[in-house]
């Protein structure tokens, strides 16, 4: 248990502790530790090579070589891959073969346990994507594809979402729809929600707290203590930078 | 005769057996495609030429070592691929070679050689042992009902290798099973169409599909009807001209594929989400 801002109990979705990742002897997480309670919406923010991707690969068991300990629902994820039932991922910008035989509808039933119809029709009218369910998934526009993926994500109706900047190249319109449907997703259905981006505006607007990380976490708390410290809004432009600097 | 064409008496195993060998080969070989390995079909069935050859070579019926000699060397590739982040193309290119390239030195080692010994597996036969058919019925139902209970798994995986992986699908034992499937129906397809045109069989009717279907159950669908229809009207022209039955097969399931592509170029069919109108 967990005790939030207005002091009322609540159940830890997530618990990451002293997790460090090396690159072939180059350190990429070091001694990352934080959690993500029932009803978080964090964001992750960092510059390119900050280790967000590297960080979701450790949470969602696509990388299993790492120092410390994540647990999801209170069980090391080491120990059973169950928790990955509970968990809906929504990818960096989706590379979808254009050709690739499948309806939407049938995108959303590969995933396990989503046999059901209903479940599928619901989750896409969660992103107003029912309307089009019977189109071919390489049909769609990028913006509307990304729509898909999260109604994928949500088919084994999920404790938590985990999105790795999912609005990459995607249009301004589609990208506020994606805003809106992740905001009621949270508030309305109670999902909470992991969101990398590099949208700094989106994350204020949106995220109720805030990881800023790059390599090392420097700061996780209540996103509008960060937004409004401009010691640590200056850190963060100065750590981008040099991140930026150093990767040209 | 090197190149057999189908007696008479022999058309009813030729028809059953290469109805289910068409059946399997469709749905399997989509998986394939969509996969973008193609020529995978191709390269298993050079290395099943080698356990063919090794077969010949020790004297034991060679179809079983051929499908050991298949899948093992296709698995020890594919970890070798994923040890090293070899590319597909390039372990399709390996396979092929070394197999084929086995499968001489091993022929020409083996005392009292004939041709006629490996033409069978080179070009495929009409299938007329009764033994032979039950074994490739049971096989193909084996695999088409493993095929059921778990295409949406293999599926997953093929669309989105990260998405399924996060989604708590063993994307790697699924793939194992889509090579062991693989190079099961390619040993028991080598009767039927032969080592050299079996990657036909496998790709032609899925690519035809491909070009109408706007579902994954309407490509499988209509595989499965062109592959049939490929294999009956290459048997019966093979009894009726007297020529080769696998190579009546290739052709006519060449010409669905032009007939196809001739339709869907000329507007006669409105086909699949390429024509469709973008969302």
């Amino acid at each position: 248990m967990f005790i939030n801002n207005s002091g009322v109990d609540f159940t830890m979705i997530v618990d990451i502790q002293k997790l460090s990742v090396d690159y072939s002897g180059i350190k990429v997480l070091d001694d990352i530790s934080f959690g993500i309670a029932e009803g978080d919406f964090l964001g992750i923010i960092g510059p390119n090579g900050a280790g967000k991707s590297t960080l979701f690969h450790c949470m969602l068991g696509l990388r299993t070589q790492y120092d410390g300990t994540i647990k999801f629902f209170g069980q090391d994820i080491r120990d059973s891959r169950k928790y990955l039932s509970q968990v809906g991922f929504v990818p960096q910008k989706p590379v979808v073969d254009r050709n690739f035989p499948a309806t939407i509808r049938e995108v959303l039933s590969m995933s396990q346990n989503s046999s059901d119809s209903k479940k599928v029709d619901e989750a896409l009218q969660k992103v107003w994507m029912h309307e089009l369910a019977d189109r071919r998934i390489g049909d769609l526009s990028v913006g509307q594809q990304q729509r898909v993926f999260i109604a994928k994500a949500l088919v084994n109706s999920p404790k938590i979402l985990v999105l790795d900047e999912p609005v990459t190249g995607i249009d301004q319109y589609n990208q506020d729809l994606f805003f809106q449907i992740l905001g009621e997703l949270n508030t309305k259905e109670k999902i909470s929600i992991i969101w990398a981006s590099h949208d700094l505006d989106a994350v204020e607007r949106l995220a109720s707290k805030v990881a800023c990380l790059n390599k090392t976490l420097f700061f996780h708390g209540i996103s509008k203590e960060f937004f409004s410290d401009d010691e640590m809004l200056k850190k963060y432009s100065e750590t981008s930078m040099q991140m930026h600097m150093h990767h040209h | 005769m090197t190149f057999e064409a189908v007696s008479y008496e022999s058309i009813p195993h030729a028809l059953i057996s290469g109805i289910a060998i068409s059946l399997l080969c469709s749905v399997v070989g989509l998986f394939l495609v969509l996969r973008k390995f193609s020529l995978f079909g191709d390269a298993l069935a050079h290395s099943a030429f080698g356990g063919v050859a090794f077969g010949l070579f020790i004297g034991i019926y060679p179809l079983w070592i051929a499908c050991a000699v298949a899948i093992l060397s296709a698995l020890g590739l594919s970890k070798i691929r994923q040890k090293f982040d070899i590319s597909g193309d390039a372990i399709v290119a390996i396979l092929l070679s070394t197999g084929l390239g086995a499968g001489v030195i091993l022929v020409s080692l083996t005392e009292d050689f004939e041709f006629h010994d490996i033409e069978e597996f080179l070009f495929g036969s009409a299938i007329v042992d009764t033994q032979n058919v039950v074994t490739i019925l049971a096989l193909a139902g084996a695999i088409l009902t493993i095929l059921f209970f778990t295409y949406k798994k293999i599926l997953y995986s093929t669309f989105s290798e990260e998405q399924a992986k996060a989604s708590g699908i063993p994307v790697e034992k699924m793939s194992y099973l889509l090579i062991t499937m693989a190079g099961v129906t390619v040993v028991i397809s080598m009767q039927l169409v032969g080592v050299l045109l079996i990657s036909a069989l496998f790709v032609l009717p899925n690519v035809s599909a491909m070009l109408y279907a706007r579902s994954f159950k309407q490509t499988v669908i209509l595989s499965m009807l062109f592959a049939v229809s490929a294999t009956v009207s290459g048997i019966i022209m093979s009894y009726q001209f007297e020529i080769a039955q696998a190579g009546c097969i290739v052709l006519v399931a060449a010409a669905i594929f032009v007939g196809s592509l001739v339709a869907k170029g000329s507007g006669l069919v409105k086909t699949a989400g390429i024509l469709a109108k973008r969302a």
